[in-house]
């Protein structure tokens, strides 16, 4: 070994990491306050109110740890409708740097695939050494959209991450819960993690963060605003506001406050892969758990009065 | 992406560990088998690792007519990309109409990573798979015998059932348990296929450090299917009539804390305020008298059956089937009753 090799092996050299986290507002499916269904056969979304996905906080919380030993950013995106920028508003009060919000109707029906093809769109616009991402959101519990965003960038997964156990040299060692045990894996980075719940305790928004960044807004939350303020607003008085809400934003901008909205234009994937025509899974039908417990059976001990509520029971989809 | 086609084999992913088969993949044989029917074409299961030849035979007598076998020395260990590559390359090889995994943590890490490159469509979790037709209102224009892949959603509060007719294969993992394993058929042969395949060290970009398996412990959380016994049903020999009804069900077995203090099960199957919460489609009471303690643990189950010889057992204030009589009489009777209709 010369001087130096042994100069930089006695050290350790900490070099900062760009962390990029996936995360999603989901309807609150524990907190049931009404009928999940509506009577056309949609999900009822009023009935559930919107959350920041459990495990994408423990995604945020590790990538928070990460910046704050190592150095670095911290970059959230989400997907979804103009409201989703609650939870990027929330991330930054928890510590987040930057936050960015797809929104475009031409995502609207969008499922795993064309999801993780447009948040590959986003995410390779940024530069990271580590994509981070709940293991699932709790509306779909699919699991899904980690692996094939992981796939669609060309980086290596480590799912299932309960512990972040060493980063250095530009590669990570993580301990994976594999159902029936556990298994520590190194990979080089660039990386993609998918974090479950056990793996940390999400910290509470800061207080002087929160006073800043409440109000942190998205473009389509100013011009919405400034629609509310002007109601009766017509031809000429609508250019103005939309030159308001301009400067707006720019103000919003010059203090750090401006949430980024990317809109497909602005990504330019191929259309052929986003939205419904971009989802190859489409839905046949949906039906009603019936939540409530109905008045209950009494069911004759006999041969007959059980097969029929097997008969029942396997109709409704309980079992089988 | 491959081309949609009617005359593609049904695929099973028969994920193994150490030379040991999941309970799974074989679940899903017999439920692969079923639909391999009515579409009147082959059930292959997809094998791959190491020295795993002896495998073949297992996959066999679980219902697989033909075993696409790919070993490979680094195959031995499941990773993501070594086995996404193999399974890829097959699927563009032979078309297969229908792939299915088990919703394990590995066959939940592999089966997106394939969709993605294969740009197909994958649901996750499925409880049920059948074959149906699927008619587009706008156009009329009917789809016959796709997969129906049926699976809970918004936390169980809705059933979903997801198609896809215009990209192909149709995939989905299946979650642990849910369709029933019949016993195995000695006598029943398949056809191995050998796949040579080529797996490069730049497939395998993990090191796997250390991995530290405990023993298996029932996973009541986990279980959509939960038959528990209590202090009536009298005996641990006789607690044998629980697991087999909670085995005819793919469910798992539990009980009181009666029951475990009594020592007719362990404390692991435990339900109630010291044991487990649970909140399963279905659970049934065995013997249960229903004390509030137990019913703080269970009471968010979906849907309540609950046996008892006592009329005023409290335990039927919250059950949505009452049967009111022996278990030692009505859980046969239960057990005959599912697999006549399963």
């Amino acid at each position: 070994m010369t001087e130096i090799e042994e100069y930089v092996d006695s050290q350790e050299f900490i070099v900062p990491y760009n962390c990029v986290v996936l995360i999603k507002q989901v309807p609150d499916t524990k907190r049931l306050t009404g009928r999940a269904m509506n009577d056309d056969g949609t999900v009822n979304r009023g009935a559930l109110p919107a959350i920041f996905n459990p495990e994408d906080l423990n995604a945020l919380e590790l990538a928070l740890q990460i910046k704050e030993y190592f150095g670095g950013t911290v970059t959230v995106i989400t997907m979804g409708p103009p409201a989703a920028s609650e939870v990027l508003r929330d991330s930054l009060y928890r510590g987040a740097d930057d936050a960015i919000l797809i929104s475009d109707r031409r995502c609207a029906a969008s499922d795993t695939l064309a999801t993780s093809y447009i948040l590959s769109c986003a995410v390779k616009k940024l530069d990271y050494d580590i994509v981070l991402c709940g293991r699932q959101a709790i509306d779909g519990d699919t699991a899904q959209v980690g692996p094939q965003l992981a796939e669609k960038l060309g980086i290596t997964q480590i799912t299932y991450v309960q512990e972040l156990i060493e980063l250095k040299d530009k590669t990570v060692i993580a301990r994976r819960n594999i159902g029936n045990g556990w298994q520590q894996v190194k990979a080089k980075l660039p990386i993609l993690l998918t974090v479950i719940g056990e793996a940390n305790e999400p910290r509470a928004a800061a207080a002087k963060r929160l006073m800043k960044y409440k109000k942190a807004r998205t473009q389509l939350e100013v011009a919405a605003a400034l629609a509310d303020e002007n109601p009766q607003a017509t031809g000429t008085e609508v250019k103005k506001l939309a030159a308001l809400a301009d400067n707006r934003c720019k103000e919003l901008e010059k203090k750090g406050l401006l949430i980024k909205l990317w809109d497909l234009d602005f990504l330019g994937p191929d259309f052929n892969w986003c939205g419904r025509d971009g989802s190859p899974t489409k839905v046949h039908r949906i039906q009603s758990v019936v939540l409530e417990a109905k008045e209950s059976k009494e069911v004759e001990p006999t041969p007959d009065g059980i097969a029929a509520m097997v008969h029942e029971l396997i109709e409704e989809h309980t079992i089988g | 992406m491959i081309d949609v086609n009617t005359n593609g084999e049904v695929w099973v992913f028969a994920e193994q560990h150490g030379g040991n088969l999941e309970d799974t993949g074989l679940e899903l044989l017999s439920k692969g088998a079923e639909l391999a029917d009515k579409l009147g074409v082959k059930l292959a299961a997809l094998l791959l690792g190491d020295n795993c030849t002896t495998l073949a035979d297992k996959l066999a007598h679980h219902g697989a007519d033909k075993v696409y076998l790919a070993q490979h020395q680094l195959l031995e260990n499941y990773q993501t990309n070594s086995y996404a590559k193999v399974i890829y390359d097959l699927i563009h090889k032979y078309e297969p109409q229908i792939v299915l995994y088990g919703a394990t943590p590995c066959g939940r890490d592999l089966a997106p990573r394939i969709a993605s490159a294969a740009k197909a469509g994958l649901t996750a979790d499925c409880t049920d798979l059948q074959i149906g037709d699927h008619k587009i209102s706008k156009t009329d224009k009917v789809y016959k015998n796709l997969l129906f892949q049926i699976r809970p959603a918004f936390g169980g509060n809705i059933i979903a059932t997801i198609i896809n007719y215009d990209r192909w294969p149709q995939m989905a993992t299946v979650r642990e348990g849910v369709m029933p394993m019949p016993e195995p058929d000695t006598k029943r042969k398949a056809e191995v296929v050998t796949e040579s395949v080529e797996v490069a060290p730049d497939d395998l970009p993990l090191e796997i450090l250390d991995e530290h398996i405990q023993e298996k412990k029932v996973n009541l959380k986990a279980s959509r299917i939960i038959v528990a016994g209590g202090a009536g049903v009298g005996s641990k020999a006789n607690f044998k009539l629980i697991w087999d009804l909670a085995h005819s069900l793919g469910g798992a077995p539990a009980g009181t804390r009666a029951a475990v203090d009594l020592g007719f099960i362990d404390h692991d199957h435990q339900v109630g305020q010291t044991g487990t919460t649970v909140r399963p489609s279905l659970y049934i009471a065995v013997g249960i008298s229903g004390a509030i303690q137990h019913q703080a643990g269970m009471s968010e189950s979906k849907k309540i059956v609950a046996v008892n010889n006592d009329p005023e057992a409290p335990i039927f204030n919250i059950a949505h089937y009452k049967i009111v009589g022996d278990l030692n009489d009505v859980v046969p009777k239960m057990i005959k009753a599912i697999r006549e209709k399963a």
